[in-house]
């Protein structure tokens, strides 16, 4: 069992008025997995990401990753799990400007210490992993949006991490490229990775071997989707 | 990990030169003029501390009293001739040599060539009294003071003046209105404060009387020096017993001449450029201070701009440490390259300001001086890049990224 949440809940409070953006969340992600988390807008899929990713801190339950007890952990002690456990791929792909692609695949590993030829060696083979081994030198402002989303993934996946959470990896994109972006989180799970990804989309979510569907920060709905494209 | 801050911290600072380069004006300022005033105040000392080795500390001149307000001294004729700097050698202890100094301001001509220069009437131990010997020919001799003889020694200056050539020894000169023979050349000892200080005539004190008369010679300049510079107080003590006797001066009124050590002269110089480097150094602070301020309100500036780049790498791992390293780098390459500026700025104005000094040596920046600039600069950056840095490196990863 990679993750295991119990009980997970996140409250916010805007003004006097209290906001469950989680209200109690179950769930367990086996290693390998490739899960769609779904539900409509507000219902807490960017909540529970975040905390899965270690981003933010939850109100009040456990979060065991990969044996470890993640709540209650300290700021630095959660850096350390963001930087060698989990790679992170937002919808806006939140790249450094003015900063080449290989330089923004380099950073997890500059905060992992690595030395600097191993580095450049291994950000090298993660861009050409994703198809841009031809423009590890090219700015953001110099690629194509599904471009910016590779280098994105690249950098998530340069640390080897156990899990690869996508908060609406194509909802910047357009449907073709949202296609081949698909396509690539569908090899990397082939490949082993675990991948746990929000969608809108069903026709997305369809590639995924498991859905779960939020409502109002509770979990709605967890099936296993049998065969491939096939619909549940 | 520092060299890969250092690389975004230039890349930073390059991505807005001129706002980087306005941020640090205050460093540079204050970092100039930490330079300027060192490398001057250095040329300073150096010429003063090199003229007292000269001179040596054993120095002591008495000078007429020429206070015309004292009430003691008020009506009365104030007198220091060469009889009493006698007295003094015959009775005191402590004292190795005299020499009366008589000066003022004379033509000198030789064939169509004529010249002002300063004339000194001296006795025949100006050379061990002023630690400046003869450099050709030779000195006076006691004879030449006792006969009043119409001889003189001249400075390297009167040579080019009045044309007098490779061998001006021997040759007759016209000093005022009488004839000297030339016996001997001082050494050089070159300009200072824009005086030439070889160009001067020295003539017997006792030839002086003769030209220009008693009342002339009645307020000399009487050096001495002592035998040790453990004897100096006790020199002045004795100056003071003979001239006061001399002079007929009542218990409990004051002295009618006085008596200056180099010590004191050294305090004095000593004190007021140490002055002249406070004031400087309450500048400098302030100056540092406004820098400070600089650098901490555009690295505050910097820290909001770049709140999604410190959520970003944040979220890939970045620890609170490494986002504060990554700032504070910043600040201090941001003074560095201010305190760079300045430590060039400042070399270039001590050198200006020295060549404004006429007859300054030249100035001199010593390399502490230049730490010193890097010192403070580093420190600026350090002391107000901290809040900044802290700043950047509390900000919440998720608040951090979601920053439009
Ligand atoms: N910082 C915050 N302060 C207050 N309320 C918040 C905050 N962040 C999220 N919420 C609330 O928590 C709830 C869940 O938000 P979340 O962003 O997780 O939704 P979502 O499922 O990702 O929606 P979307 O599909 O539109 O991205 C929402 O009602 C939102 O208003
Ligand atoms: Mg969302």
């Amino acid at each position: 069992m990679l993750i295991s949440i119990r009980e997970l809940r996140k409250l916010y409070y805007v003004g006097t008025e209290e906001v469950r953006a989680l209200d109690g969340i179950d769930l367990t992600v086996e290693a390998g997995e490739l899960l769609a988390i779904m539900g409509p807008s507000g219902s807490g899929k960017s909540t529970l990401m975040n905390l899965l990713g270690c981003l933010d801190t939850p109100t009040s339950g456990d979060y065991v990753l990969n044996e470890r007890q993640v709540s209650g952990l300290d700021d630095t002690a959660l850096a350390g799990i963001r930087n060698s456990e989990i790679g992170f791929v937002f919808q806006t792909f939140n790249l450094l400007p003015r900063t080449t692609a290989l330089e923004n695949v380099e950073l997890p590993l500059i905060y992992g210490r690595m030395p600097r030829r191993e580095r450049k060696r291994k950000a090298r083979e993660a861009l050409e992993k994703v198809g841009l081994g031809d423009r590890i030198r090219h700015q953001p402002n110099e690629l194509s949006g599904g471009q910016r989303q590779r280098v994105a993934i690249a950098r998530a996946l340069v640390n080897e991490p156990s899990i690869l959470l996508a908060d609406e990896p194509t909802g910047n994109l357009d449907s073709r490229t949202s296609e081949e972006i698909m396509s690539l989180f569908a090899s990397l799970n082939g490949a082993g990775n675990t991948i746990v990804l929000v969608t809108h989309e069903e026709s997305i979510a369809e590639r995924a071997r498991r859905i779960v569907r939020l409502l109002d920060g509770r979990v709605v709905e967890d099936v296993q989707v049998t065969a491939k494209g096939s619909g549940r | 990990m520092i060299l890969e801050n250092l690389r975004i911290a230039l890349k930073a600072i390059r991505a807005n030169k001129m706002r980087s380069v306005l941020t640090t004006l205050g460093i540079i300022i204050g970092v100039a003029a930490v330079i300027a005033v060192v490398s001057i105040v250095q040329g300073l000392n150096f010429v003063i501390a090199s003229e007292l080795q000269g001179v040596g500390a054993t120095f002591i001149r008495v000078a007429p009293e020429r206070d015309f307000n004292d009430p003691d001294l008020a009506g009365k004729e104030i007198t220091l001739t060469y009889e009493d700097g006698l007295a003094v050698m015959a009775h005191s202890t402590a004292l190795k040599y005299f020499n009366p100094v008589f000066f003022r301001s004379e033509r000198v001509y030789y064939g169509d060539n004529k010249h002002t220069s300063t004339l000194l009437g001296v006795g025949p131990y100006h050379q061990e009294v002023n630690n400046h010997w003869v450099d050709m020919g030779r000195f006076f001799s006691e004879l030449d003071i006792e006969r009043h003889a119409r001889v003189c020694l001249i400075g390297r200056k009167i040579i080019s003046e009045l044309g007098l050539g490779e061998r001006p020894i021997g040759k007759d000169i016209i000093v005022g209105n009488a004839s000297f023979t030339v016996v001997g050349i001082m050494e050089k000892k070159g300009e200072m404060f824009g005086q030439d200080r070889d160009d001067l005539v020295l003539i017997p004190i006792t030839t002086a009387r003769d030209i220009y008369g008693r009342e002339a010679l009645k307020q000399l300049i009487l050096d001495f020096k002592a035998k040790s510079p453990a004897e100096v107080d006790l020199a002045k003590d004795q100056i003071t017993q003979v001239l006061r006797r001399r002079h007929h001066i009542a218990e409990g009124k004051k002295n009618d001449f006085q008596v200056v050590l180099q010590e004191e002269i050294l305090k004095t110089t000593g004190s007021i450029l140490g002055t002249v480097t406070q004031v400087v150094g309450a500048v400098v602070g302030i100056a540092l201070l406004v820098g400070g301020i600089g650098i901490m309100n555009i690295m505050l500036v910097s820290v909001t701009e770049r709140t999604r780049e410190i959520g970003i790498r944040k979220a890939v791992g970045a620890r609170r440490s490494d986002i504060l390293v990554q700032f504070l780098i910043e600040a201090v390459t941001l003074s560095l390259i201010g305190g760079l500026f300045g430590v060039l700025g400042g070399w270039v104005l001590g050198i200006l300001g020295a060549k404004m000094i006429p007859g300054f040596p030249g100035a001199h920046v010593p390399a502490w001086a230049v730490f010193l600039g890097f010192g403070f600069a580093a420190l600026v950056g350090v002391v107000f890049g901290t809040y900044p840095a802290a700043k950047a490196s509390a900000l919440d990863p998720i608040e951090a990224l979601r920053y439009e």
